[in-house]
């Protein structure tokens, strides 16, 4: 009933394209042309493939490539960019560098330029270390308080960053080194315990108060020359004031005994070849605006 | 138009299509590749490029087990974003002893291509043992079972003997002083004086992970710091032809 048998002639009306002449089992197919605007579209890509690859680097020949007509290239490109923003930057980054460092946080002009530029700098090379917010971390400073181990002036902060803290890679790097008193047997095991009750006795309260004596005797021979008689520190050397509750690695019993027993060597880069002075001045404006900037 | 009249018989002759469309496909696949093997200026010559030594070379390998280029990168696109954030753009020939190369293809974390010296030693040891102990937003896994495994580099010097056979130029005395240079290199009270004179005054001797004996994560932190710092961008000039 229906008109679907393998046997019936196919029916072309009057008015019908002719087919492709194809036949496959019966079907054949209508030689429809194309439509007009997606045929034009389809030469102009064509047209616009052979422009474009006049106009950019495109075909190999024997030693390089064609260049191209414009003369573009993915690495003039990013260098007129750069150039663009450091001579958009330059009148004020130059002022920045003129500009002795501890005026900078009280000129109205530098001091937002510098904190916004700073801040980025921030986020992009300390944040991994300091945290985001600065907060740090164990064993890397919190920069939003107002105690430093190595001075919190913006000349201070200048050379840390500059320079960093004892690395191998400048020669300028502050360094100091505490001795690692339990390991090199500088103190026994009694010695070690007796002096980190008398630290923590400093800014709190002891584990034992009865080691608290003879861990003052020790402290006067073997830490009061870098970390003061009072236990106040000494910036010049990097060692950290002991009387306040601010720690590092950390002011219970245990981390203690490990900062004693092992010593701590914490390690910062130097940023001068990383960073322009520009880019370091206006860091270290954005991290002496963070609370504690002397 | 009598050629395209005998399409007919490509169309009926599925063999003969699988045949014809495979050539063409290596045309087209010969024409975009060959030219990079002859052209003179896809790998420019730059000063400073030298082979990883023994210890940075089982680092690369923790790191492609470790499966590390599947979140990382390494590849510095000449963008201006990507030079502010990371630094100088890759080169072709800082990759050039790499088999095979790490260039990765997605950045769940950062690029690695220049994390050489940004970071201190004990910084990379807190980071691989707990990531989020230095930065609270990551994502990255926990690789503190590194330092704990111990290595000895018994296999090294055959590793450097199967790269120098596809063109890194490890000489014979460098394959024979693989395992000295490897413990050597992490071992700052060792003689590494050979270490040096083989591999160069700028190789890092340093006890990575600061604790004694050769781990996985003395490996890796050498060869991590050590990436991107090789090539002096002082004294380089870029042609804007590439």
């Amino acid at each position: 009933m229906s008109d679907t048998g393998m046997n019936k002639k196919v029916q072309i009306h009057e008015g019908d394209p002719n087919t492709t002449g194809h036949e496959w089992d019966g079907i054949m197919e209508f030689d429809n042309p194309m439509p007009r605007w997606w045929l034009w579209i389809f030469y102009a890509t064509i047209v616009w493939g052979i422009g474009y690859s006049i106009a950019y680097p495109a075909w190999p020949l024997v030693s390089e490539a064609t260049n191209g007509l414009l003369g573009w290239s993915s690495r003039g490109k990013v260098q007129a960019e750069i150039a663009m923003v450091e001579a958009a930057n330059a009148p004020v980054n130059a002022k920045l560098e003129q500009l002795e460092l501890d005026r900078i946080p009280s000129d109205p002009e530098l001091s937002g330029y510098a904190v916004s530029a700073g801040s980025a700098v921030f986020k992009t090379w300390c944040a991994q270390c300091h945290g985001s917010g600065a907060a740090g971390a164990k064993g890397y400073p919190n920069l939003l308080d107002d105690d430093w181990l190595w001075g919190g002036t913006m000349e201070d902060i200048h050379t840390t960053i500059s320079y960093g803290i004892r690395n191998e890679e400048s020669d300028d790097a502050r360094y100091s080194a505490m001795p690692a008193f339990g390991r090199d047997e500088l103190l026994g095991k009694e010695e070690v315990s007796q002096v980190v009750n008398y630290v923590m006795s400093l800014s709190g309260e002891p584990q034992d108060a009865s080691q608290v004596a003879a861990g003052a005797v020790v402290y006067a021979d073997n830490c009061a020359s870098c970390h003061a008689e009072d236990g106040s520190g000494d910036r010049t050397q990097g060692a950290p004031n002991l009387r306040d509750a601010i720690w590092l690695y950390g002011g219970d019993y245990e981390t203690l005994h490990e900062t004693v027993w092992n010593a701590r060597y914490g390690v910062m880069p130097n940023w001068d070849t990383r960073l322009s002075e520009a880019e370091i001045r206006a860091v270290s404006a954005y991290v002496h605006q963070l609370g504690g900037g002397e | 138009m009598a050629i395209l009249d005998k399409h007919k018989i490509l169309e009926t002759n599925a063999t003969l299509l699988l045949i014809c469309s495979f050539l063409v496909v290596t045309i087209g696949g010969l024409v975009q590749i060959t030219p990079l093997f002859y052209l003179e200026n896809t790998i420019e010559k730059v000063e400073g490029m030298r082979p990883y030594t023994p210890l940075e070379l089982a680092g690369r390998e923790v790191y492609i087990r470790e499966g590390c280029y599947v979140c990382h990168s390494q590849m510095i696109r000449p963008m201006r974003d990507e030079v502010e954030r990371y630094g100088h753009y890759s080169l072709a020939a800082e990759s050039m002893y790499d088999h095979p190369f790490q260039w990765g293809s997605k950045r769940t974390g950062p690029d690695l291509a220049r994390v050489g010296g940004r970071y201190s030693d004990g910084w990379h040891v807190d980071h691989l043992r707990n990531p989020q102990d230095v930065v609270p937003e990551s994502v990255m896994p926990k690789y503190d079972f590194l330092e704990r495994t111990m290595i000895d580099g018994k296999y090294i010097g055959d590793l450097m003997a199967t790269q120098a056979i596809v063109g890194v130029p490890y000489s014979e005395e460098m394959v024979d002083a693989a395992q000295a240079d490897f413990r050597a290199q992490a071992d700052p009270d060792s003689d590494y004086d050979g270490l040096l004179e083989r591999y160069g005054e700028k190789v890092n001797v340093r006890n990575f992970d600061g604790q004694p004996g050769v781990s996985e994560a003395d490996a890796l932190i050498a060869y991590l710091q050590m990436l991107g710092t090789l090539v002096d961008f002082s004294t380089f000039t870029p042609d804007a032809s590439r």
